[in-house]
């Protein structure tokens, strides 16, 4: 076995989901590669090299990498395919791996799979299907298995101790039928939703966006990244990179609380693996206190700014 | 513009409908239970059909892949302003493992029967949720894609995408033809008015069997089992702001 695992990141920093792609492809086996293909990204190369379990780093720089589009990554990983002759093609099911890894598939004329949440041997994966409602586990029989990884689901590999090999790729002619503009990235000084600890999301019964002010307060307080419901997000309060739920982001925190949500399926897929979640809802029976380990049946305009005003003792 | 957009549709079993898994554990039930389009496939068809209102494009193509019943899914596309549809008829067992791949390849192959200048779908169907065929299909046309797009702009023989990603939007421009996938913002999907319902039904829809399209529908996953996921216990209500952080703390949380 051997396994290629794409690397997402910045040119200067890794992309937190990498790490768990990273010990999902040691589960795998022992031959783990990293493709790291950018601009300018020695210093994501210095970090890939020191992560536990990672044999070889594969380094392609180029300035058609920029924005890491997949119309340019997919023939470089084709090219590093057709060298290495690799069991297994990796990454994470973000919207980078998401938009990648089923190009590449393509090309190699296999089917990939989505988003696996276990790996039960080389050639049998468990994913979910129907937003979280159930289970299903796929034999792929194909030369080469394609897939991607929910982040929250593995544990991330250790930036340390490791020391991998680097090997220069050469990059292959740009094929420019696509060209990155530009990124607009929500700024915000509060940890990131998928990596956050805490979570505090927002729902319908929030009313309106200004009243997201309520839920940043208490997130300040708790050190929390700030989320939703697809009904809030549908409404226009937030931006759609806040949502939570199968078709958003998928969360697994420490600390889970949902106000004014009143627990849709597809929300729930998003944010049942968190470890502990509270509820604030005025609806004794939403379906959202069926998951909780806490629930208040309460006004949430009462309930969070007591909840602020208490964690500021 | 005398431009053709293909759009891909599926159906699916209704966002609505709780999901129960089959007691043999070989899938989920699907008799008896009510099926409509994907919505992302609805936002995708909205999306091609404001392009033909805005004279951006001359004909809106509806296809989707499946049994018999997947043409009440066309005629809803139809209702809603597409002007053809195609129905690739999969029934039996390929239709049971008739995956993304294969859908692919099919739609791959019309789009280039229909010289089609760009092919919208959706970015992932609620069944499945796949998030692969349009990936796929630029990918064995070797066009460039727009994925999770919430905006769309025709710029002469370019087409600017926005795209939803992880921190936000990412904006990329792609040589035509191309493929794009539609995720939530992109627009909102009209109703189908009673007069356009009826006006569907003289539309029409040609029926097309994989084979004619040179697509072999062989699969190579194979779903062993589906199990219910693991239910998470209800806990305990708590009366005040003061009992929740007491216990919170107890428990480490904060």
């Amino acid at each position: 076995q051997s396994t290629l695992v794409v690397a997402e990141h910045t040119n200067d920093k890794l992309t937190p989901i990498t790490l768990n792609v990273i010990s999902a492809a040691r589960k795998l086996g022992d031959e783990v590669s990293c493709l790291v293909a950018g601009t300018n990204c020695a210093k994501v190369v210095g970090e890939i090299s020191k992560v536990q379990g990672v044999k070889k780093v594969l380094v392609a720089q180029h300035d058609a990498y920029k924005g890491l589009l997949p119309e340019e990554l997919t023939p470089l990983i084709l090219a590093t395919q057709k060298q290495f002759q690799f069991t297994h093609i990796c990454a994470g099911a973000s919207a980078f791996g998401k938009n990648l890894l089923p190009r590449v598939a393509a090309k190699l004329d296999v089917a990939p799979i989505s988003d696996i949440i276990e790996i039960k041997s080389p050639d049998t994966f468990v994913r979910t299907i129907y937003a979280g409602n159930a289970l299903s586990t796929v034999k792929c029989s194909e030369s080469v298995k394609v897939f991607s990884v929910r982040g929250t689901s593995f544990e991330a590999a250790l930036v340390e101790g490791g020391s991998a090999t680097k090997e220069e790729v050469l990059p292959l002619p740009p094929a420019g039928m696509s060209e990155w503009i530009e990124q607009n990235l929500t700024k915000s000084n509060r940890p990131e939703l998928t990596s956050a600890k805490v979570v505090v999301s927002g729902g319908r019964g929030l009313k309106s966006g200004d009243n997201f002010k309520l839920l940043y307060d208490l997130a300040d307080k708790l050190n929390a990244a700030v989320g939703a419901s697809r009904a809030a997000v549908d409404a226009g309060f937030v931006p759609n990179d806040m949502q939570v739920g199968q078709t958003g982001k998928i969360v697994a925190p420490e600390l889970y609380i949902a106000v004014g949500i009143s627990g849709a399926i597809q929300h729930l897929a998003g944010m049942k693996d968190s470890k502990t979640i509270v509820a604030i809802n005025k609806d004794p029976d939403a379906p959202i206190f069926q998951v909780a380990d806490y629930g208040i049946v309460a006004d949430l305009f009462k309930v969070v700014p007591e909840m602020t005003e208490a964690l500021k003792k | 513009m005398s431009a053709r957009v293909l759009v891909g549709v599926k159906r699916v079993i209704d966002y609505a409908v709780k999901i129960r898994v089959k007691p043999d554990n070989s899938g989920v039930v699907t008799d008896g239970v009510k099926h409509s389009m994907n919505p992302f496939c609805e936002i995708a068809v909205e999306e091609a059909v404001k392009l033909k209102e805005k004279k951006l494009i001359k004909e809106v193509v509806v296809v989707s892949c499946g049994p018999q019943q997947v043409q009440e899914t066309i005629r809803t596309a139809l209702a809603m302003g597409a002007d053809r549809g195609i129905h690739v008829e999969v029934s039996g067992k390929d239709s049971d493992t008739l995956g993304p791949l294969q859908v692919s390849k099919i739609l791959a192959a019309l789009a280039k029967k229909e010289d089609a200048r760009l092919v919208i779908l959706g970015k992932q169907a609620i069944d499945d949720d796949c998030n692969q065929t349009g990936q796929m299909t630029a990918a064995l046309l070797d066009w460039p894609q727009g994925t999770f797009a919430s905006e769309v702009v025709l710029e002469g023989d370019k087409l600017k995408v926005v795209r939803e990603v992880d921190g936000g939007l990412e904006t990329v421009r792609l040589r035509m033809p191309a493929v794009v996938t539609a995720d939530l913002r992109l627009n909102t999907p009209r109703y189908a008015t009673l007069p356009n319902i009826m006006k569907a039904k003289k539309k029409k829809i040609d029926v097309v069997k994989p084979s004619d399209l040179g697509v072999d529908l062989t699969s190579r996953l194979e779903v062993l089992r589906v199990d219910e996921p693991p239910q998470r216990q209800a806990g305990v209500k708590v009366e005040t702001v003061e009992d929740l952080l007491s216990k919170l703390k107890e428990a480490g949380r904060i």
